[in-house]
């Protein structure tokens, strides 16, 4: 139970306070303060200057303790990035299957080491290629996915016994993966040898992404038999990724975004306990994936609370024996909100910035946006800048040569506790309102994430607060950025392609194999293995997810501003 | 209100995507500014969105798009208004517009494009400049 300092100097250190905080005000009543208010991106009030006195109520152990020890506010491995460096794992996906393995390619052979697919809307829906909803936007902002042929096209020549891979994909995350299983079946690889990732996270896509096809309860028990069935079947598979991302990129603060997520995580692991599985069956292969934007010492705060705040909520809430349950591991992208049309080229600068504090803050696997991204989907050389920039911190800059190098900076740690206290209110909050599902279907985080956007935009629009090229050095030149086009001939091609693996199928296999994911919906009995067989006489994502609708209903966004 | 009715707006967002931060911000902003404001919700069709805007009797359509459909999104919804016999619908689009398409959405029939960074008071001025209550 030692105190992080002597008591005893904590009283020399308020009169030394006083005496600096006179002369201080002397200066600014001549000279002014640079702003009338400090405060950080999401808003939170920053003092001039952290001392001791800032974290005197924190003990060591329990606050901070070491790497790879319980609470993990300094990291979740003992050994951190002086053993192995993060995961860079760069978000690809354009047009077809095979334009998107071509980017897979460059990307391994620049130094890559992960996967990480972006889908196309209409297969994000649970939409095929030729669906009414999908004109014009196939192959636009990933890659379209409508049968196990595309899946195999995707992931042609890669060695995925080797290599993880992350798939961002919410309603039909289930097809997909199923998908990614038999396609790896098919090569000969079983499925409890695959790693990766889905994001899976459906109660975030109410809250912020917006991407949903069935109402929020059915859609949770989907992700609830993914995470039964991966516990069982696909060991080394992360089940769900519990997005933080789009919740900050929707508008909300820093601790919004903290609050909200590990909110979702608690929800999910309440329905797997609800389902019968014990903690620690399942808890382990829980991800995170947070947004790292530009205030830097707000985002590596928030990474060291969320650690903290997971591993209490996992160690004391939900009673976990297994230290692995307690570990919160997160993938960061850094924020394609913060990035500007003007000036494109500051964006390197900026995603820079915010790749630094995710590697400060202790990320596993980092995404670095390319500069290009506000404007289209990156070229192959904005791409590989981006990678490069993880590598020059990773290897140049010599932040990773020892473990949270910001531990024990008076702000910092001051700022983590702070975080940490003001999410586990709105966590609190939520906690009164019966939960997460309940507090969604009062559209309470959709409206206080609205209302954090706004507060936001009239602050830039004020000039509160600045970005550079936007509201403050504006230059009137056009600054040529090469912009990667979609070929237009695109969508007839896939469409053709779809309708060749239809007419090649056993069509009265696909009904039977159809009809029997809709008795496992009906019946309440897991999915996945019924949807593995579909996928494997070639039924489509579409006609999956048709089922889905069709036993579950569909989902109408609420219109909430 | 010495006559006439407050300008009417409908912020919609055509297609699949669900980047709603701009669309919901700029509903907001026009409401704050005195406009009644219709909020479409997402995932809306051309088809739909026309069939609300002709409905609601509005003046004016804001388009949002954020994930490259515009291309085909935009121009559908005014050749939609044509082929429903409508010309005073004023359309404009926003979002992650390149460049190179503002042109093409211009001759197409959509009024103005507002990319990112665009402060509201600018948005909500070119209303305010362009868009008068129709004789309905």
């Amino acid at each position: 139970m030692s105190m992080t300092f002597n008591p005893k100097v904590f009283g020399d250190i308020e009169k030394a306070e006083e005496r600096w905080r006179k002369e201080l005000e002397e200066i600014f009543r001549q000279h002014g303060e640079r702003l009338e208010r400090f405060s950080t991106v999401s808003d939170v009030e920053i003092g001039r200057l952290y001392t001791p006195l800032d974290v005197r109520d924190q003990r060591y152990m329990d606050a901070l303790g070491f790497p790879g020890e319980y609470p993990f506010t300094r990291g979740v491995q003992p050994s951190m990035y002086r053993g192995r460096l993060w995961t860079m794992r760069m978000f690809a996906g354009l047009g077809t299957a095979k334009d998107t393995n071509r980017r897979f390619h460059v990307l391994v052979n620049a130094g890559q080491t992960g996967l990480s697919t972006a889908f196309d809307m209409p297969t994000l829906m649970g939409y095929d290629s030729d669906a009414s909803k999908a004109r014009g936007e196939c192959g636009r902002c990933g890659v379209a996915i409508d049968t196990l042929k595309d899946m195999e096209d995707l992931f042609d020549g890669l060695p995925i016994d080797q290599i993880t891979t992350s798939m961002t994909i919410n309603p039909p995350a289930s097809v997909v993966w199923a998908m990614y299983i038999a396609m790896a079946e098919n090569r000969g690889i079983p499925r409890n040898v695959i790693g990766g990732t889905i994001q899976n996270d459906m109660l975030k896509e109410f809250i912020a992404q917006k991407t949903f096809m069935c109402p929020p309860r059915p859609s949770v028990r989907l992700v609830t038999d993914t995470v039964e069935f991966g516990t069982r079947e696909v060991p080394r598979w992360n089940t769900i990724s519990i997005s933080g991302y789009h919740i900050r990129e929707a508008g909300s603060t820093a601790v919004q975004e903290l609050a909200f997520t590990l909110a979702d995580g608690i929800a999910y692991t309440e329905e797997a306990l609800k389902r019968g599985l014990p903690v620690d069956s399942f808890a382990p292969r829980f991800s995170f994936f947070f947004n790292s934007h530009l205030d830097f010492f707000e985002e590596i705060a928030k990474f060291r609370a969320a650690r903290r705040m997971w591993g209490k909520i996992m160690r004391e809430r939900f009673k976990a024996q297994n230290p692995r349950s307690w570990w919160l591991r997160f993938h960061t992208q850094t924020a394609g909100c913060s990035l500007t049309a003007q000036q494109p080229y500051n964006n390197v600068v900026r995603t820079a910035l915010e790749a630094l504090a995710a590697v400060l803050g202790g990320t596993q696997s980092l995404h670095t946006n390319s500069l290009d991204e506000v404007l289209a989907i990156p070229t192959e050389e904005a791409a590989t800048i981006a990678l490069r920039t993880q590598q020059i911190i990773a290897e140049e800059s010599g932040v990773a040569n020892t473990i949270d190098p910001l531990g024990g900076s008076y702000f910092v740690e001051g700022l983590t506790d702070k975080m940490e206290r003001d999410a586990f209110e709105i966590i609190r909050k939520i906690d009164d309102m019966g939960g997460m599902l309940a507090a969604i279907e009062r559209n309470y985080p959709q409206q206080e994430i609205a209302d954090a956007a706004y507060h936001y935009q009239r602050q830039i629009d004020a000039g509160e607060k600045t970005v550079v090229g936007v509201n403050k050095y504006v230059t009137e030149e056009d600054v040529p950025v090469e912009i990667l086009e979609i070929d237009e001939e695109l969508e007839r091609l896939q469409i053709e392609k779809l309708n060749r693996v239809k007419s090649l199928r056993d069509q009265t296999r696909v009904a039977e194999c159809l009809e029997r994911v809709g008795e496992a919906c009906a019946a309440d009995t897991n999915v996945m293995e019924p949807v593995i067989a579909a996928v494997k006489a070639q039924a489509t994502l579409q006609e999956v997810c048709d089922v889905y609708r069709s036993v579950f209903g569909i989902y109408r966004d609420p219109g909430i501003y | 209100m010495t006559g006439g009715r407050r300008v009417r707006v409908m912020v919609a967002k055509p297609g699949l995507d669900g980047h709603d931060r701009g669309a919901r911000i700029i509903a907001r902003a026009y409401r704050d500014a005195g406009f009644e404001v219709v909020y479409s919700g997402l995932h809306q069709s051309p088809e739909e969105i026309v069939e609300a805007a002709i409905q609601e009797d509005v003046d004016m359509i804001g388009l949002s798009s954020l994930a490259g459909a515009h291309r085909y999104l935009f121009p559908r919804v005014v050749e939609l208004l044509k082929e429903n016999g409508i010309d005073d619908i004023i359309v404009v689009g926003g979002g992650i517009i390149p460049e190179d398409d503002i042109p093409k959405m211009k001759a197409a029939g959509i009024k103005e494009i507002f990319t990112p960074g665009s402060p509201l008071e600018q948005i909500v001025q070119w209303v305010k400049d362009h868009v008068t209550p129709r004789e309905v």
